[in-house]
């Protein structure tokens, strides 16, 4: 059943199509990206990298033609702190000190006036290792036959496990039906965002370090900041600049480079600037993890599941950045919004010697659901009933209980999802005309669907530690400002947040704005990821709103109703009793909202953005593309704030998506990856997107920013999964890895005769 | 070794200018560093994002791939130019109203290659407009809101055709 939309609340500016607020800067070009900035008497940094993927240094020789004397030069033995970045864990150096774990790593830092000379001063630095072993997949990591990271013992190389049970999955499989078992694997993917990583820095005995640069957790830059200059929190300071595109490959990234940056800034008593190249970009910074995946499960024979053993293997790098998390999320998706008793993951993430892989836009989430909805693919074709009826039958509803043992407490509306993408997509029709016009066709048409939730904010007990900060100042000027350390890159932070607090507010959109991304200046409402922005730092300055205007009611004489001028005027009112109008509110966990960390069991996330996807491809037997001919995404992610952004970030997820299963493969050689250009990693254009149909249901979230979920992630979940199942039903061909290229379906579908090898290419 | 220098002269926005720079110094650069016009966008600085698109007599071209002294008296535009006075260009009305614009880093060259496309092709289909847009790379969009920007901008820009 749809909600009926009189439930959802009235409003002036929430749910409107606000345009971007700082749209004209962009469209006008006067936006001010890292590298659209200069300081007064500022130099550029570069940064020499390994070469081999696990060695120790033995020498370092600054070769001949380059005038030394003209640059500076930084290394590890130059970190005023400790040399390591401020991660979950510490473990990743600022710059190699002794040992080289990854190709690609950071050893050196050179800074000079004139950028154009630095290329040549990096290739004349010339490093010698004593070689070690490297290991370079999930499998070498697995045996522990080298162990490269963590001690020589069980947790050997291992970056973490998580094991999850409910029920008793032991018992079943005697009795079961059918039996599904399937190994499915995802690759590495990287951001692609259009601007690459940069960074400025200054650094004064008084004054400290600042940065400014393309980021999206501006606290997570000042604390490793801190600990690698040895500074305290008052002396450092970081400031965002507009960022091109970010995707999560500015979560962890930014640390490693503002530190970089800061240490030659020091050592050279200037602002230094370090704006990447794209290959270098892309040969450095992390990508999405990638991952291996193997489901078991028993189905009865009307297709519901019984149980279900689920084992996750992700390749974490060289370093734990960010791994453990996204192996958490990674767990917390992997069985699918679905019924089922008994069920059983194991999930570990392990430590290559490649470059460390990080967050990217759904977090784990996209590798297990892609496992999952393809698996629920096979166990269809196992039992004979059709792909939509294999989800219907054990779709998750209200009352029931998550692999975790969360009870779903709202409504859930997958049925309803479901009908309308069928409905949208002209399932039933497309199919009985495919089926029928297949066989005799040259280009087999297919349809394909992924059902699946993302779980919105942090994960557990995450909000609860993050405590986060967040609210609304008025200025002497008249001007309403958010305050936050939640950040815009693209996603329409700004936006939203301005939105939400001229509606808490009673004001009107242009009467609010964003104040400046400032450590200095702002409060920390936690970092900018895993689609918490709207529904929980959303929720923070609606309240935040609604406690000024109280205030002002209570101490300013404002009435129940105002206008522009009495609201403005109450705020200098209290200005004079209290010396700044300012409304901060502190986070607070929704109620019955309770996880357990050691037994993984609870509340794993406060609420769920719930979605089906349906992918229609046409794959060519004669050239073996597979081309997305259409696509439709029907979403329920609570209230939507802005269409036009929440369609778009729909929309951009999808494209995201379409890239993962079909176009874009990092390739490593000794874990250095070396189509490391736009030219030869290869992203969806204009011309590759399909028509992407976006619907939203809207069941506004109680504990969310006038009623919004996270929205961000869920649209990167669906459409690997989506596509693959739509190519199975194409093809009858069932893929079990991303990214599918031309070759991999050429590989399969050719069939040669042993006389009739295929040419050589 | 001092490399070579040349005054090379061209018409950047309408207006005359003069720079003095080494001949095989890229176009995007003599306009970020010598012109300080850092609208123009650098991705890849191999001819692959188009976020450096500008028109070169009447040509779209990636400034990254353009040595300045093919620029030699030439005709160049940026999206610096696109907005005369405070009046923004339809392109960057129906950006800002359909939200072709994100994050904003490619927006400047994609609003060059738009430009481009209506000026040959005021009325595209969607095939024509994936076409024009097909050298641009936008990571955030998924094209979509783009190409609906696009579509606007030509009813808009029928629109004050017909009425002057």
């Amino acid at each position: 059943m749809t909600p009926d939309p009189a439930h959802i609340p009235k409003t002036r500016i929430v749910g409107t199509p606000q345009i971007r607020k700082e749209g004209v800067d962009k469209v006008l070009g006067r936006a001010k990206y890292v590298d659209d900035l200069e300081r007064g008497g500022m130099w550029y940094g570069a940064t020499v990298r390994s070469a081999v993927p696990r060695g120790r240094i033995r020498e370092i020789q600054f070769g001949p033609g380059i005038d030394w004397c003209e640059f500076v030069v930084v290394t590890a033995a130059d970190v005023p702190g400790t040399n390591h970045i401020q991660m979950i864990s510490t473990d990743q150096p600022c710059l190699a000190a002794d040992i080289v774990n990854h190709c690609d790593e950071a050893i050196l830092l050179l800074a000079h006036p004139d950028k154009r000379r630095l290329p040549a001063a990096v290739a004349a630095v010339r490093i010698e290792y004593d070689l070690l072993p490297a290991v370079l997949s999930i499998e070498e990591s697995e045996t522990r036959q080298e162990v490269i990271w963590g001690s020589h013992s069980e947790e050997g190389n291992l970056f973490k496990q998580f094991h999850l049970e409910k029920g008793n999955v032991d018992e079943v499989w005697a009795t079961a039906a059918h039996i599904v078992e399937e190994e499915y694997r995802t690759g590495a993917q990287e951001h692609l965002y259009i601007e690459n990583n940069g960074m400025i820095a200054e650094y004064s005995e008084a004054e400290g370090v600042t940065v400014w640069g393309s980021l999206q957790c501006p606290f997570y830059v000042h604390k490793s900041l801190m600990a690698v200059f040895a500074l305290p929190a008052e002396k450092v300071r970081v400031l965002q600049t507009e960022t091109g595109g970010a995707f999560g490959g500015k979560e962890d990234y930014p640390s490693v480079l503002a530190s970089h940056a800061a240490l030659l800034a020091r050592k050279a008593g200037r602002p230094i600037k370090m704006v990447y190249d794209r290959m270098e970009d892309l040969a450095a910074t992390t990508k999405r993890h990638p991952s291996r995946t193997r489901h078991r499960t028993a189905v009865d024979k009307d297709g519901k599941l019984l149980a279900m053993e689920i084992e996750i293997a992700t390749d974490g790098g060289a370093y734990s950045t960010l791994s453990s998390t996204v192996l958490s999320r990674a767990t917390l998706h992997a069985s699918g919004p679905y019924v089922c008793p008994n069920i059983r993951i194991t999930s570990r993430a392990w430590a290559t010697n490649t470059v460390p892989y990080g967050a990217f836009r759904g977090f784990g989430a996209p590798q297990s659901i892609f496992a999952i909805e393809r698996h629920m693919e096979q166990i269809a074709r196992a039992v004979g009933i059709d792909s939509t009826e294999v989800r219907r039958r054990n779709f998750l509803h209200t009352g029931d209980s998550t692999a975790t043992e969360q009870v779903i407490g709202e409504p859930l509306i997958l049925d309803a999802l479901l009908d309308r993408a069928l409905k949208e997509s002209d399932y039933a029709a497309l199919r009985e005309q495919f089926a029928r016009e297949n066989p005799k066709n040259a280009v087999k048409r297919g349809l394909g669907i992924a059902s699946f939730y993302h779980g919105c904010g942090f994960t557990g007990s995450g909000e609860r530690y993050l405590n986060s900060l967040a609210g609304i100042d008025v200025t002497p000027e008249g001007k309403v400002r958010v305050l936050v350390s939640s950040t815009e890159f693209g996603q329409g932070t700004n936006t939203i947040l301005t939105q939400i607090a001229a509606e808490a507010l009673s004001l009107s959109y242009d009467d609010v704005e964003m104040a400046p991304c400032d450590t200095s200046l702002i409060p920390n409402s936690g970092p900018t990821v895993a689609s918490r922005t709207s529904m929980v730092v959303g929720h923070l300055i609606e309240r935040s709103g609604h406690q000024l205007i109280a205030s002002l009611q209570e101490q300013a004489g404002l009435g129940v109703s105002y206008t522009r001028s009495e609201f403005f005027s109450a705020c200098e009112h209290y200005r004079q009793q209290h010396g700044k109008v300012e409304s901060l509110c502190r986070y607070e966990a929704p109620p019955n909202v309770y996880w357990d960390d050691q037994k993984y069991r609870g509340e794993a996330y406060p609420t769920f953005g719930w979605a089906v996807y349906i992918a229609e491809v046409a794959v060519d037997t004669t050239t073996y593309s597979a081309e997305v001919t259409n696509f439709y995404a029907v979403q329920e992610v609570g209230r939507v704030l802005n269409p036009t952004l929440a369609a778009g970030q729909i929309e951009g997820g999808v494209a995201q998506g379409v890239g993962y299963a079909l176009y874009e493969k990092v390739l490593l050689r000794n874990g250095h990856m070396f189509n490391n250009q736009m030219t030869n990693y290869i992203m969806p254009t204009a011309a590759d997107v399909p028509p992407i149909h976006v619907f939203f249901e809207q069941i506004p979230f109680a504990y969310g920013g006038f009623g919004a979920k996270g929205i961000g992630e869920l649209p990167h979940d669906g459409p690997a999964p989506a596509i693959l199942n739509a190519i199975q039903d194409a093809t009858g061909e069932n893929f079990t890895f991303i990214p599918l290229l031309p070759e991999d379906i050429f590989v399969r579908m050719a069939s040669f005769s042993p006389q009739e090898e295929p040419a050589a290419v | 070794m001092t490399p070579c220098r040349g005054h090379v002269s061209f018409t950047i926005n309408g207006q005359q200018t003069v720079v003095d720079a080494p001949p095989m110094k890229r176009l995007l650069d003599v306009l970020r560093e010598d012109l300080g016009l850092t609208g123009t966008k650098e991705g890849c600085g191999e001819g692959e994002c188009g976020s450096c698109s500008v028109r070169l007599n009447g040509q779209l071209v990636n400034s990254c791939l353009v040595p300045i002294l093919q620029a030699s008296n030439a005709r160049i535009e940026t999206v610096e130019g696109l907005a005369i006075d405070a009046e923004l260009h339809p392109l960057q009305k129906a950006f800002l109203e359909c939200g072709g614009a994100q994050c904003g880093i490619c927006t400047p060259g994609m609003l060059m290659a738009a430009t481009h496309l209506l000026a040959h092709t005021p009325n595209p289909t969607m095939d024509e407009i994936r076409e024009g847009l097909a050298g641009n790379l936008c990571r955030c969009t998924g094209f979509i809101k783009i190409f609906e920007s696009v579509i606007a901008a030509a009813v808009i820009k029928g629109r004050e055709t017909h009425a002057r």
